[in-house]
């Protein structure tokens, strides 16, 4: 198991660090100089030279290239160009906007694919499970961020039950917070639980075919129980990467979501970053999003080791 | 054999998409680069079947050269991912355990654990937003779900006895590849491919929308998205029908890939028959 781990946590470490390269050799093209761009059309260039200096943008390649790393590891993202203030803060005001909407989208998402995918697979062939599978094909098929405009349609303009958009912030409270997350979360949530629900259903439907549930089924256990004590769990393999997957791609997707509703989460802040080339902003937030989508990765896979033997002989 | 029908639901659907696509190259009922601002927010009526936008468009016109940038980004994405994820793929399960199949393999990995959105945007705001861009971002990662798709494939087949025949027959691994391998996994990539264009029109319409896809005065399904969320209080339907038409072309292009895999995948036609 150790051996597993450490396996795992060396290539973990070894995709951060390809990542950040690329990361930093793209942004390096990226066209514009952030120091004129900060100073404005009337800059003298003696002003924007003592900018580039004060920011580090003349150093060699390779210096700057490790000074990032370097500060990030240390937890120092620099600081940002237009908004003078250090990244990290910027970065950890806005987590408390995208992680609290990703993990409100993810549990929804759960909550209605566990179910949904049970009794489709439970009922097989039915009626039941035709409608289930047509309406997640339908989930499939819609883009978020136009369902989350039919929703703000119906709820916010013909409803009134919901703001349009705008975040008022955890200060004022839980509800109202949550409140203001709900119908993007929403909109996150079902073509993520349409999904989630067809795997669900799919692994079910293999592992009920299994010999060990038949072997259940022998020995008197009623349908149900051969279900919910033997191939649940057996199914949640599939199930469970399927979520872990979800999670990053949320936490990612929540970049048009968060546009839609004017929410000021990450996705903003790294559209806002690219559009006023604060390439800093923009540079240590992907890092930060690959980071979050390789650890899950990489926890999943732990999770799984630890619980399931067989799976460990496969590093 | 009988077809299913989702096969022929999802097929009509897609047919319907690709020849309102075509058509619009010759013909579409309005131009769709001339405004009109008396004609502006036009109800459906005998001249606008669907209604005019804020500029005077009209939108069944728009929808129809929508579809024509959709399906050529989606399409030319597609064609990228299997451009060089299928040789990639091939060569990788040719070699089996060597350096090119762990440098393959890890690049795939690594591709997939970039949050693609994220990426694409990086790549337009790199590049300025463009259709062009918007293909290259959507491309870049069908490669390695191509590459992934043809070395699973094509590695069970390697260790066939009509395989070690053609070894044996002195054959080269390129050979090899490419007259016995490639033709045998061409059901896995014709289904895998209709289900990467259904998410290239999901992407382009999700970068559109954003607005770094298409630009104006192109019409795309996103862009037109975008331009009505500022009026949903006033003109729900503009909201509503470009929407309408990217599900359905999604669901048709799903359908159509789950129609095929039945079709096509003889394992999965045992198991339901």
């Amino acid at each position: 198991m150790l051996r597993f781990a450490l396996n795992r946590a060396l290539s973990l470490g070894l995709s951060l660090l390809v990542a950040s390269v690329v990361i930093f050799a793209v942004i390096e093209v990226i066209p514009g100089d952030p120091a004129a761009f900060m100073l404005g059309l009337n800059a003298q260039p003696e002003a924007v030279e003592a900018l580039r200096d004060q920011l580090g943008l003349n150093g060699s390649l390779i210096s700057r290239y490790l000074g990032w790393l370097g500060g990030m590891l240390t937890g120092d993202f620099g600081v940002s160009y237009t908004y003078k203030v250090p990244v990290s803060e910027l970065i950890l005001q806005r987590l408390w906007v995208s992680l609290p909407l990703a993990l409100y989208a993810l549990i929804l998402s759960t909550l209605i694919a566990f179910p949904v995918g049970l009794i489709a697979a439970a009922r097989r062939g039915s009626a039941t499970d035709y409608g289930i599978m047509g309406a997640t094909q339908l989930g499939i098929a819609v883009p978020n961020f136009w369902f989350a405009m039919l929703l703000v349609l119906v709820f916010a303009v013909n409803l009134r039950w919901f703001s349009a958009g705008g975040f008022p912030g955890w200060d004022a409270g839980i509800g109202p917070a949550l409140k203001a997350l709900t119908l993007p979360a929403v909109a996150l949530a079902l073509p993520q639980a349409s999904i989630l629900a067809r795997v669900m259903r799919s692994a079910l439907i293999e592992t009920l075919g299994q010999d060990y549930i038949r072997t259940a089924r022998a020995k008197g256990l009623t349908r149900r129980q051969a279900t919910t004590r033997h191939a649940l769990r057996n199914a949640m393999i599939p199930v469970l990467t399927i979520i872990g997957l979800q999670f990053s791609f949320l936490l990612a997707g929540a970049i048009i979501i968060e546009n839609v509703f004017y929410l000021p989460g990450l996705g903003r802040l790294i559209f806002q970053g690219i559009t006023q080339r604060d390439l800093i902003v923009v540079e240590s937030l992907v890092m930060i999003l690959v980071f979050a989508v390789i650890l899950v990765t990489f926890l999943v896979d732990i999770a799984y080791a630890a619980v399931d033997p067989r799976l460990r002989r496969r590093a | 054999m009988r077809l299913p029908a989702q096969l022929i639901l999802g097929g009509v659907l897609t047919a319907l998409f690709l020849a309102a696509a075509l058509i619009s190259f010759v013909w579409t009922p309005h131009d769709v680069a001339s405004l009109s601002i008396p004609d502006k927010l036009q109800d459906p009526s005998a001249t606008y079947w669907l209604g005019t936008d804020h500029f005077g468009r009209d939108t069944l016109s728009m929808l129809m050269v929508g579809a024509r940038t959709s399906i050529a980004v989606a399409l030319v994405a597609v064609g990228i991912g299997i451009g060089l994820g299928v040789p990639l793929g091939l060569l990788a399960a040719a070699y089996r355990g060597s350096l090119l199949d762990e440098v393959v393999m890890r690049g795939n990995d690594l591709i997939f654990a970039f949050p693609a959105l994220v990426i694409a945007i990086l790549i337009t705001a790199v590049f300025g937003p463009s259709a062009l861009n918007a293909i290259l971002a959507i491309g870049i990662f069908n490669i390695p779900v191509f590459a992934r798709v043809t070395r699973g494939g094509a590695l069970s087949l390697w260790t066939l006895d009509y395989v070690l025949a053609a070894r044996v027959a002195g054959k080269g691994r390129f050979r090899i590849s490419y007259e016995h391998i490639l033709p045998n996994i061409l059901n896995l990539l014709i289904v895998q491919g209709t289900i990467q264009f259904s998410l290239g029109i999901l992407a382009e319409a999700a970068l559109s929308y954003i607005g770094l896809g298409a630009q104006p005065p192109l019409p795309s399904w996103g862009r037109m998205l975008a331009d009505a969320q500022t009026m949903i209080y006033t003109d729900a339907r503009l909201a509503i029908l470009p929407g309408l038409a990217i599900v359905a072309m999604v669901l048709g292009l799903n359908l159509m890939g789950d129609g095929l895999r039945d079709v096509l995948d003889p394992r999965v036609r045992r198991a339901r028959g």
